[in-house]
């Protein structure tokens, strides 16, 4: 049996689910100052003394991270940057408290100046005395070679002793490189850091009151578990894992193994994914979050300003619906005329109290010259088509992302959903025009109300690694996992792989895979020869593995959650 | 950090990591590698007024707009420069729809040495990918002015050639001085065809020229120049290889030299051309152009050996480029009463050529033959033969070509026959029409 939780700003949803079957779902206010509370009353139906002992997995999914950043509540963090030439420093202020340090490694990791002991020292102790806790050191490169971030790890160790202090590197966040993400993702690491042990701390609590002694998960953007006590060290791989829980979620219930199209539409918004031949897509660079661009591998989601409760306005004879909610729809006592207001007057849907509905609309009809049902309908209308032009617009940027081989150009697979899967308050009634706007057969996915926890629950443990190998300098770095190995110089691309995929193997494992043998993927595999002076000198093999998302095993593609 | 006004930026970015002529050849699938570790590493694809876009595929009518191609297009190009010529188009297209407000093809393989007429590949090129942009714009958004400031180290042979005749295509070239590079040619005198003298300008420079000598060249004749034309479009044929380190070229410039000559030339479009120093120069030329294009701070960028001082211009040189500047425009002042001194009581002119096509080692000898015309660039007639045995002969109407050099060339290709020819062409580059016999 498997127990997943997910931890929301406002609910805390919970499902007990067993060979394909969801057993119970249970759903709890979230009390943001006593988590442990809201975990046991949650799970309190779920589980009892007989039930915890036959579980196999516990996996949460939270908000806590996201909501952190999103309300500025975080801590100061300190970053020590080493920049080099490049992009001006003004261009990569975050705050006050970033420093830029001499320093500087080429795009080969080769060290060209050292860092200066003294600066470093100066800096370390001015974060003290300003009592900011939590530090990032951050490299130009260091992905390269991390010598510098370790270095500068040294002497902020050095100087204090204090087990309070937090240090982040950037080469451990990710292999990908890109500078100025890679000091936004430390700068988030640190900036959540307290706020996101004191989460683990609570359900660390909630396990032991449980007398739960399997391991806990819990689900990264990626849409892929690891295990808690790693979580404590990468917290912002935590950032964003809300849409990632409910596209899988979407994934567990309906099985879908075809390029797709997934909407949630909320009252304010609406998010759109898509997944291709049954896997979800993946941000290109990495996630975004209150205008910080990271390089947190996460799901590829986007959020545009229409849902159920979205205002409604006529202007010149046009309907524009939101972007902005100004509350609830009208026929609930909201303050202006939604979509959900036109679906009630349209009898599409019963809630609250329809001749409020119908009041709201009055106006919209008056100044469109037609009766309140024809107006009911050009706001349906026109929300699909906006939904729907929103869709088309996601899958053609998709379909135009660049690529750099000619083999890449010429084979470029393109997205092609005849599948729409549409999950939110509004769906029943908005699913079937959109799938017709779109040419996609709709479906209303099974236990919409608790996905996130579904998906939770069923998400396979996910990892990337980046390996790269120069042959010339006879080094194999696996950055983000601090690794670094000398290699012969007949070291070849079959070597790196098996290599990647030994190390990716073991780290899944180490993160709490259930599977013995998880299903590795070589995502990049790019071989260069170097020369110099007209002589091959090396060779540099670029190789990138990873397992994707998906549902654990007794999932498998095609299957579905039971009803 | 002085403000300047930020620019919409496209960049076309297609490295061809599986394209190499030959495993050690300078042209080769490592070309681009670092250059994109680095524009990568830098972030500079998350600025918003930067924006990155996929190359479209050019077709065979793209290519036969702008050649002559022996027997056919798909015989002398793979997939590679397809989509390295269709990425050019892909740069004015963003450019010209308004999407951006400049562009920049860091493409693979180049293109600037691939002449009028292909028989194969030299200069490590096959199809010239500015002039198949070039065409594909006047027949898409009309007849325009453009000019091509070729900064490569080598001079711009190819698209010269193909714009010999036009009055309508200003091809600046600045490069390593032919006695000293290949292709050994872009002397000042040569100057442009009868009917577009003026149209063509080359300045060569002395070897270890630096910073200073580039930007003086910039500030004395291609500026002035440029405001005298009044294009309608700049392009840059951005070559990086007068960068110091180099390995087969003996220029002084820099990276920022280059972010300085792109913010001051303000080109509409860069396209990408040689520039061999893969690891210790790409990386930083690329990443100061793109910034000096999307009016971002460049001030930082240097390479990791830069050293302004050990790479100062003598004297020397300084005097023998302020010589040649002189020099180039005192010649072009005098553009407009050449031509009776050229074209005397003539009323066609010949040139004859000899082609060497080093990459493929093909030998061609050409005579080219243009019809004097003070109201179009002029009909211009080709006989061309090669080593291969491949002998062709083609009639070409330029761009707002006249009804006289029309009528004529209509003419001259329905009365030629194959004969000793494998092929006959006809290329109208006002209409869009390409006919083949």
């Amino acid at each position: 049996m498997i127990l997943g939780i997910d931890v929301g700003g406002t609910h805390t949803d919970a499902v007990l689910i067993d060979h394909l079957r969801v057993l119970k779902k249970a759903k709890a206010l979230t009390n943001p100052e006593n988590l442990l509370s809201s975990l046991l009353e949650v799970t309190t139906e779920l589980v009892d003394e007989a039930t915890i002992d036959q579980l196999e997995r516990v996996v949460l999914s939270t908000t806590i991270s996201t909501n952190a950043i999103v309300q500025h509540k975080v801590d100061p963090v300190g970053i020590m940057a080493v920049s080099g030439p490049g992009l001006p420093p003004a261009l990569l202020q975050i705050d006050s408290n970033t420093h830029i340090l001499s320093g500087y490694l080429n795009h080969r990791g080769i060290e060209i100046a050292t860092i200066d002991q003294e600066e470093a020292s100066r800096i370390a102790s001015r974060f003290r005395s300003e009592g900011i806790r939590n530090v990032g050191i951050i490299g130009k490169f260091s992905t390269r070679n991390p010598k510098q971030e370790l270095e500068l790890r040294e002497i902020v160790r050095k100087l204090d002793h204090d087990p309070l202090q937090h240090v982040s590197l950037g080469h451990r966040m990710s292999g990908r490189l890109n500078f100025p993400r890679r000091i936004a993702t430390a700068y988030l690491n640190e900036a959540i850091f307290r706020p996101y042990q004191r989460f683990v701390t609570q359900v660390l609590r909630f396990v032991h009151t449980r007398k739960i002694t399997i391991p806990i998960y819990i689900l990264k953007a990626d849409g892929g578990t690891f295990d808690i006590a790693q979580s404590v060290e990468y917290p912002v791989q935590t950032i964003l894992s809300g849409p990632a829980a409910s596209i899988m979620g979407i994934l567990a219930t309906t099985g879908c193994g075809s390029d797709a199209i997934a909407l949630d539409i909320g009252g304010t918004t609406t998010d759109i994914a898509l997944f291709a031949a049954g896997v979800p897509l993946f941000e290109a660079f990495g996630v975004t979050i209150e205008g910080h661009r990271t390089l947190i591998r996460g799901l590829r989601t986007k959020s545009i300003g229409v849902g159920g409760d979205s205002v409604v306005r006529v202007r010149e004879g046009r309907i524009f619906i939101g972007p902005e909610r100004e509350g609830v729809a009208a026929a609930c006592g909201g303050p202006f005329p939604t979509p959900t207001d036109a679906m009630i007057v349209l009898g599409m849907t019963v809630i609250g109290d329809a001749e409020k509905a119908a009041a709201s609309l009055t106006p919209i009809a008056a100044a469109l010259n037609c009766p309140v049902v024809e107006a009911a309908r050009a706001i349906f209308d026109e929300t699909c088509r906006k939904i729907a032009g929103h869709v088309r617009a996601v899958l053609d940027e998709t379909n135009n992302r660049p690529v750099y081989t000619i083999h890449e150009m010429l084979e470029g697979k393109k997205l092609n959903p005849r599948t729409l899967y549409v999950v939110g308050g509004p769906a029943g009634p908005l699913a079937p025009e959109l799938g017709r706007l779109l040419d996609c057969e709709a479906h209303i996915p099974i236990h919409a109300e608790v996905a996130n926890a579904i998906g939770a629950a069923l998400a396979r443990t996910t990892a990337e690694m980046t390996l790269l190998a120069d042959t010339e300098r006879r080094t194999l770095t696996i950055a983000e996992e601090g690794f670094q190995t000398p290699i012969p110089p007949d070291f070849t691309m079959e070597d790196a792989i098996r290599i990647g995929r030994e190390k990716l193997r073991e780290k899944v494992l180490g993160m709490g895979a259930v599977e013995v043998e998880p299903e590795i993927e070589v995502v990049e595999a790019q071989e260069f020869n170097m020369v110099r002076d007209y002589h091959t000198s090396g060779k540099n093999i670029r190789v990138k593995v990873q397992v994707k998302p998906g549902c654990i095993a007794d999932l498998r593609r095609g299957d579905a959650l039971c009803r | 950090m002085p403000l300047k006004p930020q620019k919409r930026t496209g960049l076309i970015f297609f490295p061809a990591f599986d394209w190499a002529i030959s495993p050690c050849h300078p042209e080769r699938e490592e070309r681009l590698l670092y250059t994109q570790d680095q524009v990568f590493e830098e972030g500079l694809l998350d600025f918003d007024n930067i924006r990155e876009y996929k190359p479209g595929i050019a077709t065979a009518e793209d290519i036969n707009r702008a050649h002559i191609c022996v027997p056919d297009a798909g015989s002398v190009v793979t997939e590679s420069h397809l989509i390295s010529a269709g990425g050019a188009i892909t740069a004015a297209e963003k450019v010209l729809s308004g999407e951006v407000d400049n562009a920049f093809a860091l493409v693979r393989p180049p293109g600037h040495h691939a002449m009028l007429v292909v028989h194969g590949a030299r200069g490590f090129c096959n199809v010239n990918i500015e002039a198949i942009m070039i065409e594909y714009i006047r027949h898409h958004y009309g007849p325009k002015r453009i000019a091509v400031v070729d900064t490569d180290c080598h001079h711009g042979d190819g698209t010269q050639d193909i714009y010999w005749n036009d009055p309508d295509t200003l091809c600046i070239s600045i490069h390593q001085d032919g006695r000293t590079l290949y292709p050994g040619t872009g002397f000042r005198d040569e100057f442009g065809g009868p009917n577009a003298l003026g149209a063509t300008v080359n300045i060569p420079l002395p070897p270890q020229t630096s910073d200073v000598g580039f930007l003086m060249v910039l500030d004395r004749v291609i500026l002035p120049i440029l405001d005298a034309f009044k294009p309608d479009l700049i392009v840059n044929s951005a070559g990086q290889d007068n960068h110091y380190t180099d390995p087969i070229t003996n220029m002084r410039f820099s990276a920022q030299g280059y972010a300085l000559l792109n913010e001051r030339l303000a080109p509409d479009i860069c396209v990408l051309e040689g520039g061999y120093s893969i690891e210790k120069a790409l990386p930083y030329v690329n990443v100061g152009i793109i910034l000096a294009m999307a009016g971002l701070d460049y001030s930082h960028v240097r390479e990791p050996d830069y050293d302004p001082l050990s790479l100062r211009q003598s004297p020397d040189i300084t005097r023998a480029i302020e010589e040649e500047a002189r020099a180039v425009m005192g010649l072009w002042r005098e553009r407009h009463e050449m031509k009776r001194r050229v074209v005397g009581a003539n009323r066609y002119m010949k040139r004859k050529k000899f082609i060497y096509y080093d990459t493929d080692g093909i030998s061609e000898r050409q005579e080219e033959t243009v019809r004097v015309c003070d109201d179009c660039g002029g009909l211009v007639m080709i006989e061309s033969v090669a080593d291969t045995g491949n002998s062709v002969f083609a009639v070409i109407l330029p761009g707002r070509c006249c009804p006289e050099c029309r009528n004529d060339g209509e003419l001259f290709f329905e009365r030629t026959n194959r004969g000793k020819h494998i092929r006959v062409y006809f290329q109208d580059r006002e209409r869009g029409v390409f006919l083949v016999k």
